[in-house]
């Protein structure tokens, strides 16, 4: 059976900041309509890896595919036109602006334009930011709220919000988690599934290997900079967990590249 | 690019958006209302302790010396608002004045003379744009040296003599009064209302205006939403420069003489113009309408002391102490409480 060629593909990314290699050629396949989990110690280069995917950092070495083709991302606008949205991990909100104009940084609805001067409709952005809000249970009063007086969750939400307001194909969760109280972290993962529902592809960082394990179909491991393992998330969650941080911390280091023919 | 929004389905509730109007929350919960309030109370008890404040010649006096502090101001603004600084205004207005009366003691007419005051002024202000993106210099450190250097050269075109026997039309547009009714209004005041309104509706209306508060709220959190920080950072930097110039001709019009001295120290009043107004230094936070008010502010506080007597020797003394008790007051009114300001607290 032919299979489609999985919707991004990223090959032998390297990346160093000064002496360190922050990635030493990592391979990463993400299937159409899956749930990624992306794992690894402190210092592994997940994040590293998805800032490359999502233009926040330049590779020095390597290629990323989308749907088979060659795309070149040299800046978030890039990611973005392609439909890759990314979730950063300190949500990266302007906290003195309000959620309406957080949720559409960077894309604002223009009313009318007069040569380079774009004036926008704010009403049409404040309708629609509250419609993504409500769309994804979010409890948040006012969109006219800024940033900065909201909670952690809340702010997370504004983030993940945004990311889902423009038809992303892909979206990138660097630990959307990791700073929400238990009954928020189910309403993420609630969120998760419902964005695969809708036919996303989903890349997710997490710590918590119990999150991957609930929603993700794979599991790619990263250590030191180098992928160690990449397989299907099934069978007993204790098995997981005590493969997957064999993996993490090296105890196991048996994956061999399969080699794509 | 407005096409690709509004993918979620309609919401089964109706999203119910207050508009934003003239409701008391929009007047009161502004900070402007605060500092407009000790501005006029301060207004009054000048004109209840002075025969002369209160007549028309004095306040149109005031007004023709605020209206260049006021247009350096909103450019001053637009910096500041992304986290950076310009020291340089000052010697720019008197760089980019010179540069409009050079042209017209060479000859050229006038229209000739204000495009290149303007041009000058916008290259500076360039210049400082590039200093601080391209060289990544801290802009405190590019702009004192660009303050340095248009000083330098004002001093080094005229060899320290001022340049007068300007124009009359040239002059006509720092001391002409527009008739407005039975009063003449100052040109330089109708052009500063007219930037006041313009720059407004850009900073609160535009795409490139939002950009702006992004980048000084959080410039690592715009360049990831695709915002190009540099780009508007030469964009404000450079808009200060041409706003600088505005102001230096018509200071230079008005006065009818380009002094290589002229506008020395005017980079504290500026600033202070836009602190006083709430503009905040780390930037994301400030209006034009609180730049005016703190512009007209600082204008009132030098004549108001002259009138009352108060030798011109302490006149700084009492206008850095109006500066720190308005930020005081800004810090306590964001604060809610006097407690934050970590006076009394261990």
């Amino acid at each position: 059976m032919e299979e489609a060629p999985p919707i991004i593909e990223m090959r032998n990314i390297k990346k160093s900041f000064g002496a360190v290699q922050a990635l030493r050629g990592v391979d990463l396949a993400l299937r159409h309509n899956e749930v990624l989990g992306l794992v690894g110690d402190n210092a592994a280069g997940k994040s590293t890896l998805m800032k490359v995917l999502s233009g926040a950092y330049i590779p020095d070495e390597g290629d990323i595919l989308l749907e088979g083709d060659a795309v070149y991302i040299s800046k978030p606008e890039d990611s973005r036109r392609l439909g890759i949205e990314m979730v950063y991990q300190d949500f990266a909100l302007t906290n003195n602006l309000d959620v309406a104009a957080n949720v559409f940084l960077g894309r604002e609805a223009v009313r009318w334009r007069l040569g380079p001067v774009r004036v926008m409709d704010r009403r049409l952005m404040e309708v629609e930011a509250r419609k993504v809000i409500d769309n994804l249970g979010i409890d948040i009063d006012s969109v006219q709220l800024k940033v900065q007086n909201l909670s952690g969750g809340q702010r997370q939400a504004v983030a993940i919000g945004r990311a889902t307001a423009f038809n992303a194909k892909v979206i990138i969760m660097d630990e959307p988690t990791a700073a929400l109280s238990v009954a928020a972290i189910q309403e993420v993962l609630d969120l998760v599934n419902e964005l695969k529902a809708q036919g996303c592809s989903i890349i997710m960082i997490s710590h918590r290997l119990e999150d991957i394990y609930q929603v993700g179909d794979r599991v790619i491991v990263l250590r030191h900079g180098r992928k160690v393992a990449d397989c299907p998330i099934a069978g007993d969650i204790h098995e997981f967990r005590e493969q997957i941080v064999a993996y993490m911390i090296g105890a196991r280091d048996d994956f061999a590249e399969p080699v794509v023919g | 690019m407005t096409d690709q929004i509004a993918k979620p389905a309609a919401s089964t509730k109706g999203p119910s958006i207050p508009r934003k109007g003239l409701t008391w929350r929009f007047i009161f919960g502004r900070q402007e209302i605060g500092l407009l309030a000790i501005f006029l109370l301060w207004c009054a008890f000048l004109s209840l302790a002075t025969d002369t404040f209160l007549t028309s010649t004095n306040i149109f006096n005031m007004l023709r010396a605020f209206s260049w502090i006021a247009i350096a101001a909103f450019g001053e603004c637009l910096v500041i608002l992304t986290a950076g600084i310009d020291l340089s205004v000052g010697s720019n207005m008197a760089l980019s004045g010179l540069a409009a009366a050079l042209l017209l003691t060479a000859g050229m007419p006038v229209w000739v003379a204000l495009v290149g005051g303007l041009l000058t002024g916008s290259i500076v202000g360039a210049v400082n744009g590039a200093l601080a993106t391209r060289f990544r210099l801290p802009p405190f450190i590019a702009t004192l040296g660009t303050l340095s250097i248009a000083r330098g050269i004002t001093f080094g075109a005229t060899q320290g003599w001022p340049v007068r026997k300007l124009p009359k039309a040239f002059n006509f547009i720092g001391q002409h009064d527009v008739p407005v009714g039975s009063w003449g209004v100052p040109f330089p005041v109708i052009v500063v209302l007219i930037l006041a309104v313009l720059v407004s509706l850009f900073l609160s209306r535009t795409v490139r205006g939002r950009h702006i508060y992004a980048v000084g709220g959080d410039e690592e959190a715009s360049r990831l939403s695709g915002i190009n920080p540099n780009w508007i950072k030469m964009l404000v930097y450079t808009s200060c420069g041409l706003m600088a110039a505005i102001g230096g001709i018509l200071m230079t019009a008005r006065l009818g003489v380009a002094a290589p001295t002229a506008a020395t120290g005017y980079e504290l009043d500026i600033i202070a113009a836009c602190v006083i107004g709430g503009v905040s230094l780390f930037g994301g936070e400030g209006t034009i309408l609180g730049v005016l008010i703190g512009a007209a502010f600082m204008q009132t506080i030098r004549t108001g002391l002259n009138l009352l007597g108060i030798q011109a020797y302490w006149q700084p003394a009492a206008i850095g102490a109006v500066i720190i008790l308005a930020v005081m007051f800004d810090q306590w009114r964001k604060g809610g409480g006097w407690r934050d300001l970590k006076i009394f607290s261990r």
